[in-house]
């Protein structure tokens, strides 16, 4: 692929003490792809996430995102952030502020923007994940699925380049799960660059261009969703593969 | 019985001495609660960094002033301080032992609840840019203070309380002043006076607390 890539996460170690949770991943990921993150719990997936943006550090490696060294103590780190968003897999929703305050929130206080100009791209976020009459409700007024998608439009809202999912659908009641892989999709269609923790294999199988699979803090295999789910190079991934399609 | 324990003419004849002791007791809390809630609001902060430099210092600290009587502590430097050459007088001393002694017991308070805030709002907080103080100023310490209110009003009301040991070291606040009336006057009157002045300061502080206990509890259901 001839286009440049947005992440660029290489040789990636982490330790916590005496337990080695990533053992020298490298991850490209190009403009407008989205890649598909599975693997058995424990294996690093959420670590790997985590130290894309770095609210895990590293414990060596280089991660560029977007032209920025992630890792280089100069770096304005919560400049760097305000272009990676991430979505939790428990919304993570600040309670006391309504839809709209809580997208407001970084734009404001990080992007700088005047309360009028926040609010007016905070209601355009909100509109773009269906929640445009929703703005003020507090998260304790909405179901799993619209918190969801305010978080969504909370990262969408200071227009990163790569936004990262981790489990974004696993704490939500299944008829919930459906608005929220909508909205994923329509945000795909717009272009954006995503990497998505998860186990919805419908969703990948449709919408992901390259599946990765992890195991022990290494990435064992990728490819296309097609070649990853049908023909498994490894035994690991099969046995994987097949334990989840059972479910 | 009246005559001797709310005696008319001696409320009037005391009444300007005992109204000085009010003003007092309202200008030592309007600083000790502050000073206090500052106090407490830096060990909190302090705690929240999870360094073993900072923290068993810490621990060790808040331990200490929390098993140490206040008035023992308060008599300890009046009586003390002047032998290391700092004379501050009464005002300054009932200050500072309020803030050592009460500085602990909110701090254990704001501890509680800023610990009561799910780390994933930080963490989604910082994911969005957000630095470490800005987290703590909009999405933590909001909840955080709203979640411990209650116990806030009621450590206050203890301290409101407590600001009467001034007057074992001299400063002319309520109690102190209706005692100098008392002892002029060879009647128990100003005491009594006193004693409902408190009464009547404290009880809308009692009132408002049990509303919002009520409302924690609703809110748990
Ligand atoms: N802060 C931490 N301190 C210590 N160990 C941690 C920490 N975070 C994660 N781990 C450990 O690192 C390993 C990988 O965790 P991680 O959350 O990345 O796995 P995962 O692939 O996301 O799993 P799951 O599918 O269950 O979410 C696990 O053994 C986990 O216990
Ligand atoms: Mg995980």
């Amino acid at each position: 692929m001839a286009t440049l890539s947005i992440v660029d996460a290489r040789a990636i170690h982490k330790h916590f003490g005496a337990l080695h949770v990533l053992k020298g991943v490298d991850l490209k990921v190009a403009e407008r792809e989205l890649v598909f993150v599975i693997g058995p719990s424990g294996s690093g997936k959420s670590t790997l996430l985590r130290c894309l943006n770095r609210l895990e550090e590293p414990s060596s490696g280089s991660i560029v995102v977007d032209g920025i060294d992630m890792l280089d103590p100069r770096t304005d780190i919560n400049h760097a952030r305000q272009r990676i968003g991430m979505v939790f897999q428990s919304f993570n929703l600040y309670p006391h502020m309504t839809a709209l305050g809580n997208v407001t929130l970084a734009l404001r206080k990080v992007a700088g923007k005047s309360r009028a100009e926040a609010d007016r791209l905070g209601h355009a976020a909100l509109e773009r994940v269906g929640l445009a009459d929703r703005a003020e409700h507090t998260p304790g007024q909405l179901s799993g699925g619209q918190q969801q998608r305010v978080a969504i439009a909370r990262s969408i809202a200071l227009e990163p380049r790569v936004m990262l999912f981790d489990e974004p659908t696993s704490a939500l009641d299944p008829e919930l799960v459906g608005s929220v892989l909508e909205v994923m999709r329509s945000l795909r269609e717009s272009g954006m660059t995503m990497i998505v923790v998860s186990h919805e294999m419908g969703f990948a199988r449709n919408a992901a261009d390259r599946v990765v699979f992890m195991d022990d803090g290494l990435i064992v295999e990728q490819g296309a969703p097609a070649e990853i789910f049908e023909h498994p190079a490894h035994d690991r991934t099969r046995a994987f593969i097949g334990q989840i399609q059972r479910h | 019985m009246i005559q001797t324990f709310f005696n008319f003419d001696i409320i009037v004849a005391s009444w300007p001495i005992v109204m000085a002791g009010l003003l007092n007791t309202v200008l030592l809390s309007l600083i000790v609660v502050p000073l206090g809630l500052f106090g407490g609001l830096l060990l909190a902060l302090l705690a929240s960094i999870r360094h073993p430099l900072v923290r068993w210092p810490l621990m060790a600290w808040v331990d200490f002033f929390r098993a140490f009587p206040p008035l023992v502590l308060l008599i300890l430097l009046f009586a003390g301080l002047p032998f290391a050459g700092l004379d501050l007088g009464g005002f300054a001393c009932v200050a500072i032992a309020f803030f050592l002694n009460t500085g602990a017991y909110y701090g254990e308070i704001f501890r509680a609840g800023i610990e009561s805030i799910p780390a994933g709002q930080v963490e989604a907080a910082r994911s969005t840019g957000l630095g470490r103080l800005q987290a703590l100023g909009y999405i933590v310490l909001p909840q955080a203070v709203r979640n411990v209110m209650p116990d806030l009003l009621s450590n206050t009301l203890e301290v409101v309380k407590l600001t009467s040991l001034g007057s074992v070291v001299a400063v002319p606040e309520l109690l102190y002043q209706a005692r100098q009336a008392q002892s002029l006057t060879y009647n128990p009157t100003p005491i009594v006076v006193a004693a409902i002045i408190y009464f009547l300061m404290l009880w809308p502080l009692v009132r408002l607390l049990s509303r919002l206990e009520n409302r924690a509890l609703a809110g748990r259901r």
